[in-house]
């Protein structure tokens, strides 16, 4: 059954990235395929980014509810964002290249997470407090960008109004290709450590039993969840049950928890539900700038539906 | 009266005499203009904070108890985010609705929502008092996308900033006195303390003194739904209060609710009313909202309750 | 070797345990025994590295533990908790596997799955293999997750309570099991018990543990004595013997 699912969500995601470049071409055909292609790939990073952060976060945390926005990691980009306006203002915001304003949010994504988490890492804390911690950090991200942003002047506000808000049909251009080197090294290293993750999805006592050093090991799939979603949110914007609905999707089309499998699919199916989405609405009804909000939705429902069903976190 | 409880008084009659003398509108001159701004808006702005303020913290202590964990309040736990649901969903349905009917619909949405989250919570282990509030945070996001989403389908999106994030700025004679509801449903939860007491001890515990624990539940969430619902319709959702207030009070005072309930009370009075002071001089002569500062204060004030049990680990 | 020197540990400043040296030589089956809160767990936790010692030294072969890389110790030594957490979706085997993990690192060979076959048979879960963990009941877990503590191949087991879920048949079953692995090779078990009789009629030596100290260390008939076992337990205990091993009557009013 694993291999067979992993397979269907291939031929999906195939499926899906064909209609999207190919479905209603008109006019310059390469010019439009152009345009498609490079938006396909933006949408292909962050549905893989997505699915594999929210897969590494959910292991080390023994917990299927769980997805990083929870930790407030994306909030604290928008928040990083925010200061660069207030303190450069509007139209300096805006003339930084965007490759220097990512960097700089990775690099406060990155600092903070070594600053707040590192350190409650190594009290050996109860992961569930740890999360608990970084949600409440979250809020307060969220509640100083608001503040900040009532106390920058409204207009320059909008500036960073756009960044606050996940958009699937805008993806950044001068983003693409940092944004696919980080996320293909990132899932990369998933990868290699796919059987290591199988262990540590035992738990701590468990791992450290069987020969994982837990706190290094934590940290590390960690400090590859900040990787992920900084680049997933530096391209769209925050997304908070995208990777839910994947993961829960993987899991089912799949029967397994087994990173060889688990990652894979949920990776392919993060690229179907995207793809297919923007496909959908761009062909079919509604704005494409809904998306987002279509799988906000979806991915909370089916989170409700997980837990109504009985299984435990 | 004791002496602490004379101070905790003059605190707040201070507090209150900031919250009059604060505002645009220079009151100095004297004069019946003066009289009129006092009457009219000032006032009538004071007192609906001292009544949120006052319910939600009880709202929160209600909560706390019947879901037997510290970190819940009615803006955790989805209740404020399902009365705004009810809102939306009576709009919708009944654009031209009195505020009676959309009271109600807020109200038993803020029910619904409520049961919901306690019918849910008690699958969570109970070993792990910090993943409550983890689960009633993304209950309360899933929430918020559905509210969202239908808002965005039904092109009320305007409306969904005045609904969750609160603002006592609108507050004036003739629009507030439903508040005053708030105040009967704090009372009705003084009638109850004792045998709130004996239902935090759990449901065995307080059926074997002779507790009707089903009915004792119903009338705790008919406070929390009550107190959420007249808060969201009259000012919008606020934060944080229901959770800080009754924690600082439970360790100061204990956990006899007959002798802690007027501290949570006059505390949630207090917070709320500093809050919105702040708001209105933060960037005088605008004003930032109470949700905003609240936000901050609140979630930094989580982070202080969460932080003993952060050194400890 | 497990050597224990000068182990002291607070738990939120409240001390778990006080200054304790003991130490176990390879072979035999070691059983702590002592009321509740003695500090039994804590000590199994700290030699297999749980948690962090805060004073003394453990060594295991001569491997201090907090200097040791976890793969090399989780080569020489496991543990296997009360409380064995949440389980995802995995099978039997592929749970027993995962003992294997210290040596192939998730490649698994031919060796590996000879190792896993004989745990599952040694531990009469054959007929489980295939199942998903989230069907068993508590004590076929409970059994699996012995499996695989087996199935890493250590030459020290550490098991904290592992009958807690177990009906009388599986509980003698378990302590047979285990008294085979002792037999049979050079293994070393070192197990939490609440149940003294199971301690009486398995364990080469007996740890009684109480307030963080060790109270009693030795045979079975040594250790068992009504007044050792009244100063470890605070009431007065009848000891009889029968058909060569001791047997303590708790029960009595």
């Amino acid at each position: 059954m694993a291999e067979r699912g992993l397979w269907i969500a291939g031929a999906v995601a195939l499926l899906v990235a064909a209609v999207f470049l190919g479905l209603g071409l008109r006019g310059n055909l390469a010019f439009v395929l152009e345009l498609r292609a490079l938006r396909l790939l933006g949408l292909v990073q962050v549905g893989v980014a997505v699915a594999v952060a929210t897969v590494l976060l959910q292991t080390v945390t023994a917990n299927r509810i769980l997805t990083p926005s929870v930790m407030g990691l994306d909030a604290l980009y928008v928040l990083g964002q925010t200061l660069l306006v207030f303190t450069l203002g509007g139209i300096g915001y805006a003339s930084i290249d965007a490759r220097l304003r990512f960097a700089c949010g990775l690099l406060v994504m990155i600092g903070m997470a070594l600053v707040v988490f590192l350190p409650l890492l190594r009290r050996r804390l109860s992961l569930t407090l740890l999360l608990l911690t970084g949600a409440v950090l979250g809020i307060l991200f969220r509640s100083l960008t608001a503040l900040v942003a009532r106390l920058i002047d409204p207009n320059e506000f909008a500036v960073v109004q756009g960044a606050s808000y996940a958009n699937f049909s805008a993806v950044p251009p001068a983003l693409l290709l940092p944004g696919l080197l980080l996320i293909t090294a990132g899932v990369g290293v998933a990868w290699a450590w796919r059987h290591r993750l199988d262990v540590m999805s035992l738990g701590p006592d468990a791992a450290v039993s069987l020969g994982i050093d837990w706190i290094p090991a934590v940290t590390a799939v960690l400090g590859l969840v900040v990787v992920l979603v900084a680049a997933s949110t530096a391209l769209v914007g925050p997304v908070a049950f995208l990777g839910l609905l994947v993961v829960a999707l993987a899991e089912r089309l799949t029967g397994t928890r087994r990173h060889a499998v688990l990652l894979p699919a949920a990776a392919l199916i993060g690229v179907a539900v995207l793809v297919g989405g923007q496909a959908t609405l761009q062909h079919g009804f509604g704005g494409a700038s809904t998306l987002g909000v279509i799988v906000e939705f979806a991915g909370g429902l089916l989170f409700l539906v997980l837990l109504a069903g009985g299984r435990r976190a | 009266m004791t002496r602490a409880g004379a101070a905790g008084v003059l605190v707040l009659v201070a507090l209150c005499g900031a919250s009059l003398a604060t505002g645009v509108a220079d009151l100095s001159a004297g004069g019946a203009e003066s009289v009129d701004t006092l009457l009219i808006s000032r006032l009538p702005r004071t007192l609906a904070v001292v009544l949120v303020g006052a319910g939600l913290a009880v709202a929160g202590l209600v909560m706390q108890t019947l879901a037997r964990n510290r970190f819940v309040d009615p803006g955790i736990a989805g209740t404020e985010q399902s009365a705004a649901l009810g809102i939306l969903l009576a709009t919708l349905l009944w654009p031209a609705a009195p505020l009676p009917a959309t009271m109600l619909a807020a109200t038993l949405a803020a029910l619904a929502g409520s049961g919901v989250f306690l019918a849910l919570a008690q699958r969570l282990p109970p070993t792990e008092p910090h993943l409550m509030p983890l689960f009633g945070l993304i209950y309360g996001g899933v929430i918020t996308a559905g509210v969202t989403f239908v808002a965005w389908h039904m092109d009320l999106l305007q409306y969904l900033d005045i609904w969750l994030n609160g603002d006592f700025s609108g507050v004036l004679r003739g629009r507030y006195e439903l508040l005053w509801a708030i105040a009967a449903m704090v009372g009705l939860a003084w009638w109850l303390a004792d045998a709130l007491t004996i239902a935090s001890l759990g449901r065995e515990v307080g059926t074997g003194l002779g507790l009707d624990y089903d009915r004792m539940l119903r009338l705790g969430l008919l406070i929390v739904a009550m107190v959420s619902a007249l808060t969201v319709v009259v000012v919008g959702l606020i934060p944080f209060v229901g959770l800080i207030v009754p924690n600082l009070v439970s360790r100061l005072r204990g956990d006899n609710l007959r002798g802690t309930l007027p501290w949570v009370a006059l505390g949630g009075a207090a917070l709320t009313l500093a809050c919105d002071v702040l708001g209105r001089v933060l960037r005088y002569p605008y004003e930032i909202p109470v949700g905003t500062t609240l936000g901050v204060v609140g979630a930094a004030g989580f982070l202080a309750l969460l932080a003993r049990e952060l050194r400890h680990g | 070797m497990i050597e224990i020197e000068g182990v002291s540990f607070a738990h939120r400043g409240t001390p778990v345990l006080r200054d304790v040296t003991v130490s176990l030589p390879k072979g035999g089956l070691t059983a702590l025994i002592g009321p509740n809160g003695a500090g039994k767990s804590t000590l199994l936790s700290l030699v297999a590295r749980l948690q962090p010692l805060q004073s003394g030294r453990i060594a295991v072969d001569g491997m201090p533990v907090d200097r040791t890389p976890g793969r090399l110790l989780a080569r020489s030594l496991t543990i296997m908790r009360q409380d064995t957490g949440p389980v995802g979706r995995l099978t039997v085997r592929e749970l027993v596997g995962f003992g294997r993990f210290p040596h192939s690192r998730g490649r698994q060979t031919a060796e590996d799955h000879r190792h896993i076959d004989a745990s599952l048979e040694r531990f009469d879960l054959g007929d489980l293999a295939a199942r998903g963990l989230d069907t068993l009941s508590g004590g076929q877990r409970q059994r699996a997750f012995v499996a695989m503590a087996f199935c890493q191949g250590t030459d020290y087991l550490l098991l904290d309570e592992p009958l807690n879920n177990l009906d009388p048949m599986y509980g003698r079953q378990m302590m047979r099991h285990l008294r085979d692995v002792v037999d049979g090779g050079q293994r070393t078990v070192v197990i939490v018990l609440h149940d003294i009789n199971y301690a009486a009629a398995y364990a080469d030596r007996i740890l009684a543990m109480k307030d963080g100290r060790i109270l009693a260390d030795g045979t079975p008939a040594e250790v068992l004595t009504p007044d050792r076992l009244e100063a470890l337990f605070g009431y007065r205990m009848e000891v009889r013997e029968f058909e060569g091993r001791v047997h303590v009557l708790h029960h009595g009013p």
